[in-house]
């Protein structure tokens, strides 16, 4: 019952706040905190009957059931998911904002989508919490979005609507291989998936992965990302990049690799290789942007790349370091994005030549970003050095042929890396201020407790990785 | 007691006024816990493992966090903890009015932490950690006055040079595990040093190679060594600190650790002999052309570390640890003592407006020259000891590197002298309000100087060759921890000869250098002594190589590639649906006839493509 519970929260706070009117702000953190509290409960008993799957009668007729069940990997991103909508929510809590009822119940609407996308283990329900999760959020950024939102967000959403139709067809075809009964549970599917001939694993292969690269997304299926993350209110970024990619990940581990292991098998090298060409490529268009919303973005492509790598490298080593890396990220991403979005407000620019100085007119702001840039960056002592070290020693301990080549090509990304992020710190943080703003405000309590709880993840895990790499394993 | 070290250290908020004192105390606490480790473990302490908790733990793989305690890394914590102490108090009044000054300590301290983590772990991991830890402080440092954007790129420089070596120890361990699943040093070299037989010599060699060029990255040793002379826009005591005294030499400490694994790959060992004199000789050159008094400490340091890598090279790592102990001694000395002099000149680094100084600040001048007779290698000052056994183990292994080893040597006593000169002797050249301000500094400034200078001139006396009928205190203390490759014995006489040599000729180039700076004469370059001065247009070159065509490349991906390319593709996916809708609209024109014309042709196709598959 617990696991409907993280559903069912964020989605009755969400239609309160659509009546909630002014007050909606406060009912919808509270509700986020609410929802935290249970994820957390979820991950502290995962694993025990306190945290037992449910599954009920839906539509018989087409094999479908509500079925949730949480292991691990799941109970790791529904907290993910947990920690970050307070985190979205204590930010601009000054700021007016048009029609808030409809913005903050469009917000908990896609978190009830996030969660039952990752509770899952139902195709056709898989499916319905995908879109759930997706459609709050083409309508946070046609709405809320900056000037080109319109044209950008319908790009983004014909672009993964596209993806979605591909991942549903495949998954119906799926269905349809099982004996009927419960045709759409992820232990049929599985057993269909793995039952088929050669020729037909690849077709499918290929309609899964189109869907879920576009998610993550993987280079070159990439360029609506970028122009989303840019376009779309700073907090609908923290939830597209922190949460809404990850489902891409998540639904590559739970829906394709066990589902066509063989032809995961025969494309590995394949997708390697894109996924690291799309670190390197990444990492060296983020060198050059001026905008800094859209240089977190190219070195989120970087890191995704590096994760679908690893997703894909087989060992065991990079799948575990994988998903400590996906929550890693998640907290990571936010960060950076909780800085940017109060650097923004501040300065009134995303632009880097009218920033600077921060580290003289709010050092606090400036501390807080060299912290989370070096974790962006993988220093040891930052969670973010734990899952990139595991995936680093996943890749080149993978079977492919290619392994070193990867490995180091890869790499060039920990260099490229420091290169971009540094010089964002340098022009945001040091030197004089551009920006034509004298009295810079300091963090307000909402935006440093988001802060301090961030910083308290990226420093805790650092040093002591070990309770969430046990989690993650989890059955 | 361990525990105590760390955390102590990690203090990181503390009030201002206090800051730099509190900071201090904690330096002095735990060099004496390193004075107690030290001797516990000179009086024949076995080597101990203290393990704190299992950092990861994933399958097969089980990196604890751990630290290591023997005779190298006493000796390292005794190194770092020593000239830390006093160069904080001396930080003391050195940044006395500086508004940062509480993160400059904080920083300070931070960087210590990260130094101890580095020598005192059990396994490469932690030792990676303090790796990059160092590295975090050396940016921050660096780029502590944030507002220049010089330092701020200095600092970006130094840290991804760094990173790129970083890449290179990353791949080592990665090699390592790979082979021997497995980081802890301990497992590690008994597995090689029982069955030495199952890994090819070549799999030692891409090893040690990949950790070479993380040490390449650290130590400053070419191609990647632009970065040190920048970072020295960093505070004067950070220079001292951090890029002389301690954070360079973990290059040296790294492989005097994996001595086990260098000793099974002699192409290894013969590319870092190269390496390391190759930089040796290119700083010194460039060394000889500075005019600002940092920059020349800086290419000397970037040149000593070269010697080092040279006795590493030549197999004698007891001898570079040698080396990096009398280096840390006299350069920091150098480094604390230009500060005072920069102090004096109000900010100013120029030599050529520099002179006569001795006769102001006499401690300051007296303190130099020590530091100066050490580093040109006089005996009985301690750089004569450490740099006489690299030349020795240098003659042993081939003449030639010999020969080119003293040439280097020579210089450093060249251009070491030239700075000594210049600065404290003859006239001075400055404007008169900077000689009117001239002054010895406090005693906070000049009681660290006292200190180094009498270590500088008696810590050689722990290596004393056996020529003079002593046993090498230090090699004693160290073999348990590193194994030499190749030791040898030299006659005596010889060892002699080569002493008398070098001491001679020493002799002779401070001569030429006094001769040569007593009627100073500031020509603009020409010719060779131009690109000397233009550092051999080292930086000109990788701008114009790799990061400029680099950056080019990013944008004309950005604009093209991306833009253009895939996002033009994406839209043009999308605009051809569009027009496939156009006409697919004409197509529902209501005519009866033409739809069941068009479905007895798809049936049709059904068909065939069905046939198709079935046979297929």
């Amino acid at each position: 019952m617990i696991l409907v519970l993280l559903i069912l929260i964020p989605l009755l706070v969400g239609i309160v706040s659509f009546l909630a009117k002014d007050a909606a702000k406060n009912v919808a953190l509270l509700g986020s905190l609410i929802s935290l509290g249970v994820s957390a409960y979820v991950a502290a008993f995962c694993g025990t009957e306190l945290v037992a799957p449910i599954s009920l009668t839906w539509m018989p007729a087409i094999g479908t059931s509500f079925s949730l069940a949480a292991d691990g990997m799941a109970a790791m991103l529904c907290l993910l998911t947990g920690i970050i909508f307070p985190v979205v929510l204590l930010l601009n809590r000054n700021k007016n904002i048009e029609n808030p009822a409809a913005y903050y119940g469009l917000i908990l609407l896609s978190q009830a989508g996030l969660m039952g996308v990752f509770l899952a283990s139902d195709a056709l329900l898989f499916y319905f919490f995908w879109e759930l999760a997706l459609i709050p959020v083409y309508f946070l950024c046609s709405k809320w979005g900056g000037e080109r939102r319109i044209q950008v967000t319908f790009k983004f959403f014909v672009y993964t609507f596209v993806g979605s139709l591909m991942m549903l067809s495949a998954l119906i075809y799926l269905s349809l291989q099982t004996n009927g009964v419960n045709a759409m549970s992820w232990d049929n599917i599985i057993n269909a998936g793995k039952a088929l001939p050669m020729m037909q694993q690849h077709l499918l292969f290929w309609l899964l992965f189109l869907a879920f690269a576009i998610k993550m997304p993987i280079f070159p299926f990439h360029t609506w990302q970028p122009d989303a993350y840019e376009q779309a209110p700073t907090q609908i970024t923290i939830i597209l990049s922190a949460l809404m990619v990850k489902m891409g990940l998540y639904a590559v581990l739970r829906w394709l690799i066990p589902v066509l292991p063989e032809a995961t098998a025969f494309y590995a090298d394949t997708i390697m290789t894109l996924s690291i060409v799309g670190i390197v490529y990444a990492s060296l268009i983020a060198m050059v942007q001026t905008n800094v919303k859209r240089l977190v973005a190219y070195s989120s492509i970087a890191h995704m790349g590096l994760m679908c790598a690893a997703a894909f490298s087989g060992t065991e080593l990079s799948n575990h370091g994988l998903l400590v890396q996906m929550f890693n990220h998640g907290i990571n991403i936010t960060a950076m994005w909780v800085i940017v979005n109060m650097v923004e407000n501040r300065y009134g620019t995303q632009d880097f030549k009218k920033m600077g100085g921060l580290a003289s007119t709010a050092p606090g702001i400036a501390i807080a970003l060299v912290i989370i840039s070096f974790a962006n960056i993988a220093l040891p002592l930052t969670n973010g050095f734990i899952g990139e070290f595991m995936l680093f020693t996943g890749i080149f301990q993978s079977a492919s042929q290619y392994h070193i080549i990867f490995m180091a090509v890869a790499g060039l990304g920990i260099i490229l890396g420091a290169v971009y992020t540094l010089s964002m710190v340098q022009k945001v943080a040091y030197g004089e201020n551009n920006s034509g703003v004298l009295a810079v405000a300091k963090m307000s309590g909402a935006e440093l407790t988001a802060v301090i709880v961030l910083l308290a993840f990226i420093i805790g895990l650092g040093v002591f990785p070990q309770p969430l790499l046990d989690l993650v394993l989890l059955k | 007691m361990i525990g105590f070290l760390i955390n102590g250290l990690g203090w990181k908020s503390m009030p201002k006024q206090a800051a730099g004192f509190l900071a201090s105390l904690m330096m002095l606490v735990s060099f004496g816990l390193s004075l107690a480790i030290f001797f516990e473990v000179k009086a024949g302490a076995a080597d101990t493992i203290i393990p704190l908790f299992d950092f990861i733990h994933s399958g097969k793989l089980l990196i604890p966090f751990a630290f290591k305690i023997d005779a190298l890394s006493s000796l390292f914590l005794l190194i770092i903890t020593g000239v830390g102490f006093l160069i904080h108090v001396y930080s003391t009044s050195y940044m006395h009015d500086d508004e940062g000054v509480v993160k400059y300590f904080a920083y300070l301290n931070l960087f210590v932490f990260s130094m101890l983590l580095l020598v005192m772990g059990s396994n490469y991991l932690i030792m990676f950690i303090g790796w990059e830890g160092v590295g975090l402080c050396s940016y921050l440092l660096i780029g502590f006055w944030f507002k220049n954007r010089d330092y701020t790129n200095a600092a970006k420089k130094a840290f991804v040079m760094n990173r790129i070596g970083d890449l290179g120890f990353l791949v080592g361990m990665m090699l390592v595990l790979y082979n021997f699943s497995t980081l802890n040093y301990n497992e590690l070299f008994a597995q090689i040093n029982t069955n030495q037989t199952i890994l090819s010599g070549g799999t030692y060699t891409w090893i040690a190679v990949c950790f070479f060029i993380g040490a390449m990255g650290k130590s400053a040793q070419l191609p990647l060594y632009t970065w040190l002379p920048d970072a020295m826009a960093g505070p004067t005591p950070v220079s001292a600190l951090i890029h002389a005294a301690t954070m360079v030499t973990a290059g040296i400490y790294m492989i005097a650790r994996s001595s086990v694994i260098y000793n099974q790959s002699e192409f290894a060992l013969h590319f870092i002999a190269i390496v390391g004199l190759l930089t040796a000789i290119l700083a010194a050159t460039i060394a000889i052309k500075q005019y600002d008094i940092k920059k020349v400490l800086a290419y000397s340091t970037v040149s000593q570390l070269g010697f080092m890598f040279l006795a590493i090279g030549c197999g004698a790592y007891t001898t570079a640890v040698f080396h990096v102990m009398t280096h840390a001694f006299f350069k920091a000395l150098l480094f604390l003592g230009s500060g005072s002099v920069i102090h004096a000149m109000g900010g100013e680094q120029d030599i050529r407006s520099m002179g006569g100084l001795g006769k102001k600040m006499r401690i300051t001048q007296i303190t130099f020259l020590i530091g100066c007779v050490a580093i040109a290698g006089i005996p009985p000052f301690a750089g004569f000891f450490s740099k006489d056994e690299i030349l020795a183990a240098a003659f042993a292994h081939n003449p030639v590197l010999y020969a080119a080893a003293l040439g280097a040597a020579l210089m450093t006593a060249f251009y070491m002298f030239r700075l000594y000169f210049l600065t404290f002797s003859g006239k001075f050249r400055g404007t008169h309000e900077q000689e009117h301000h001239l002054h010895e500094s406090p005693a906070a400034m000049t009681f660290p100087l006292i200190v180094l200078a009498i270590l500088a001139t008696v810590s050689g006396f722990v290596g004393l060759p056996e020529v003079f009928g002593e046993h090498h205190a230090l090699n004693e203390f160290l073999h348990t921890a590193v194994t030499n490759f190749g030791a040898h014995h030299m006659e005596h006489s010889t060892e002699l000869m080569l002493m008398g040599i070098s001491v001679g000729l020493v002799s002779i180039m401070i001569g030429v250098a006094y001769v040569r700076t007593k009627t100073p004469n500031f020509q603009p370059n020409t010719g060779l002594a131009k690109v000397l001065e233009n550092k051999w247009y080292v930086d000109e070159l990788y701008d114009g190589v790799i990061v400029s065509p680099l950056v080019k490349f990013s944008g004309f991906l950005d604009r093209i590639i991306e833009r253009k390319g895939i996002d033009g593709g994406v839209n043009g996916v999308g605009k051809l649906v569009r027009w496939g809708a156009d006409r697919m609209r004409l197509l529902q024109n209501g005519q009866v006839g033409a739809y069941l014309f068009t479905m007895v042709i798809g049936i049709v196709l059904i068909f065939i493509v069905g046939l198709f598959c079935v046979n297929f």
